[in-house]
């Protein structure tokens, strides 16, 4: 297959757009693999590609129920970021940030990352010191955060009310300048191409039913295309997560599924260059380059596998993000859409082996998932080809609940719903 | 999305604060047994399809309720007090009230 070049736009512009071919293969499953990921997602997908990739194991296969980044990856608001406190979460996420900067290059294929910087704005002093604490662990761990006071936020986004007067009047707010935002589904299609050229099959329309055992160990997946045989099976599928692993016979997991929403207004002319976050409930915006804003707020905050929620997050939403941005109360929205999260009990994810031997999971995504795809798939990776988990997320396991280990960023206990 | 609070009938859901899982059963608060605990705080079967859950009028009547819904489709089947539930819990293991 070629490589997309500005020559080759400029070639297939003269000959009509007639001769470009599929990004990927649409093969046959073969009775057999190395490894096969179930799930078609962009943690999935990356985990395929850095399989092939780091680790030089091609024989793989990716089953998907539906369509390839038909999931959280295509319904996410696009942000990445590498602003945690804790140490587990800060060099985890600084190494996705550090693989998103050369993920264009690398997948041959336009993310378009656009690092425009994410803003959290706080609203009271507490609120600064405990941004103030978490920028300089940041800067502890070699990331970059910058401290801006009232006058320079004014600045830098126009249209924000930063007046005493506001409801939440902004107090200062810590910037990630390296942070951003991407194409999302361009991710998932890239990973998807690069794993494919290297030989992956990508097996779309193709819903797992149950596992193959061989006594307590996994050996393969049946399908609805058939059985599929493999060494090893990795899960990486978010917010199913509860519903695949209970056909592998594992009833209980520190997981439950909610649905959060994201909502995308009509297009505007360039009103927002980066990311803001609302820290007096929970909003988060940018614009896209179609000129819609992209934002969201919390989860609907009960138990749900339909990719649809209520009315009242809706209006809870609109009315933070009219209270930050007085002058887009007016604004229309065009779009709203669901998508069911995997909220896990430390708001921390899961990236192991097990929990039965031949089987490997990643879940526990919480709604940050999108923004660790790439670490998320060289993690699984590494994990899958050597049976043992990278340094980097080594704190990832299943057994840190039970063994009092969790990874609880915001210090919010067992309760899924509040991560 | 609608819930009939036996008391107050039906109000919006955003009346009612969800607190999770019903299904589960507490250890015994004597119980020293480490990995009970960890399995009641931690673990969670995450139904998909009718889920019995707890929620709480808490913006009006302030009951406690066990709501019967499908987290596939969000419809809800049953809305009793947990008192009524609990009760019955207790009379089915033949402990005191």
């Amino acid at each position: 297959m070629k490589e997309y070049s500005a020559l080759a736009l400029l070639r297939n512009a003269f000959s009509g757009n007639r001769d470009w071919k599929p990004a990927w293969r649409k093969p046959d499953p073969k009775p057999q693999y190395d490894v096969v990921i179930v799930g078609g997602g962009g943690h999935g997908l990356a985990t395929a590609h850095y399989l092939a990739s780091e680790h030089g194991i091609t024989d793989v296969a990716v089953v998907e129920k539906g369509w390839l980044g038909g999931g959280n990856v295509g319904r996410n608001t696009t942000i990445i970021r590498s602003n945690y406190l804790l140490p587990a979460n800060t060099g985890f996420y600084e190494h996705s940030m550090k693989l998103w900067e050369t993920l264009s290059h690398e997948l041959n294929y336009n993310v378009m990352f656009s690092q425009r910087g994410i803003l959290n704005l706080a609203h009271t002093p507490g609120q600064a010191d405990d941004y103030i604490r978490r920028g300089n662990a940041m800067r502890h761990d070699g990331i970059d955060a910058v401290w801006m006071n009232p006058a320079e936020i004014a600045r830098k986004v126009p249209g924000l009310d930063v007046s005493a007067k506001a409801r939440f009047p902004i107090v200062g707010g810590l910037m990630q300048p390296r942070a951003g935002t991407a194409r999302h589904d361009a991710v998932a299609w890239g990973y998807a191409r690069a794993a494919d050229r290297r030989g992956v099959d990508m097996l779309e329309n193709c819903e797992v039913t149950g596992f193959l055992r061989d006594g307590d160990r996994i050996v393969g997946v049946t399908t609805t295309r058939g059985e599929i045989r493999a060494k090893k099976v990795a899960v990486a599928v978010a917010g199913s997560t509860g519903r695949v692993m209970k056909l592998a016979g594992i009833d209980r997991l520190p997981i439950e599924s909610h649905v959060l929403q994201a909502f995308v207004s009509e297009s505007l002319k360039p009103a927002i260059d980066t990311v803001v976050t609302f820290g007096g409930g929970h909003l988060y915006v940018s614009q896209s380059d179609k000129g819609g804003l992209v934002f969201g707020g919390d989860i609907d905050g009960y138990n749900s596998y339909a990719q649809r929620g209520n009315l009242p997050v809706v209006e809870e939403v609109m009315s933070e993000m009219a209270a930050l941005f007085p002058g887009w109360a007016g604004v229309r929205l065009l779009r709203s859409w669901g998508g069911i999260m995997d909220m896990s009990m430390d708001g921390s994810p899961i990236i192991t082996a097990g929990p039965l031997p031949g089987l490997y999971l990643n879940t526990g995504w919480c709604y940050g998932g999108f923004k660790a795809t790439p670490a998320s798939g060289w993690c699984f990776a590494w994990t899958i080809a050597r049976d043992e988990p990278h340094p980097l997320n080594a704190a990832f396991t299943l057994e840190r609940f039970h063994r009092g280990a969790v990874i609880d960023e915001k210090g919010q206990g067992a309760t899924p719903r509040l991560h | 999305m609608l819930i009939t609070c036996p008391c107050c009938g039906p109000r919006d859901v955003a009346e009612f604060t969800y607190q999770g899982d019903a299904s589960r059963s507490r250890p015994d608060p004597a119980s020293t047994d480490q990995a009970a605990w960890n399995a009641y705080v931690y673990d969670r079967v995450n139904t998909a399809g009718a889920h019995r859950e707890y929620w709480q009028h808490s913006g009006g009547c302030r009951s406690h309720l066990v709501v019967l819904r499908s987290t596939l489709t969000h419809r809800i089947d049953s809305v009793r007090f947990a008192r009524d539930e609990a009760d019955g819990a207790r009379r089915r293991s033949g402990s005191p009230a």
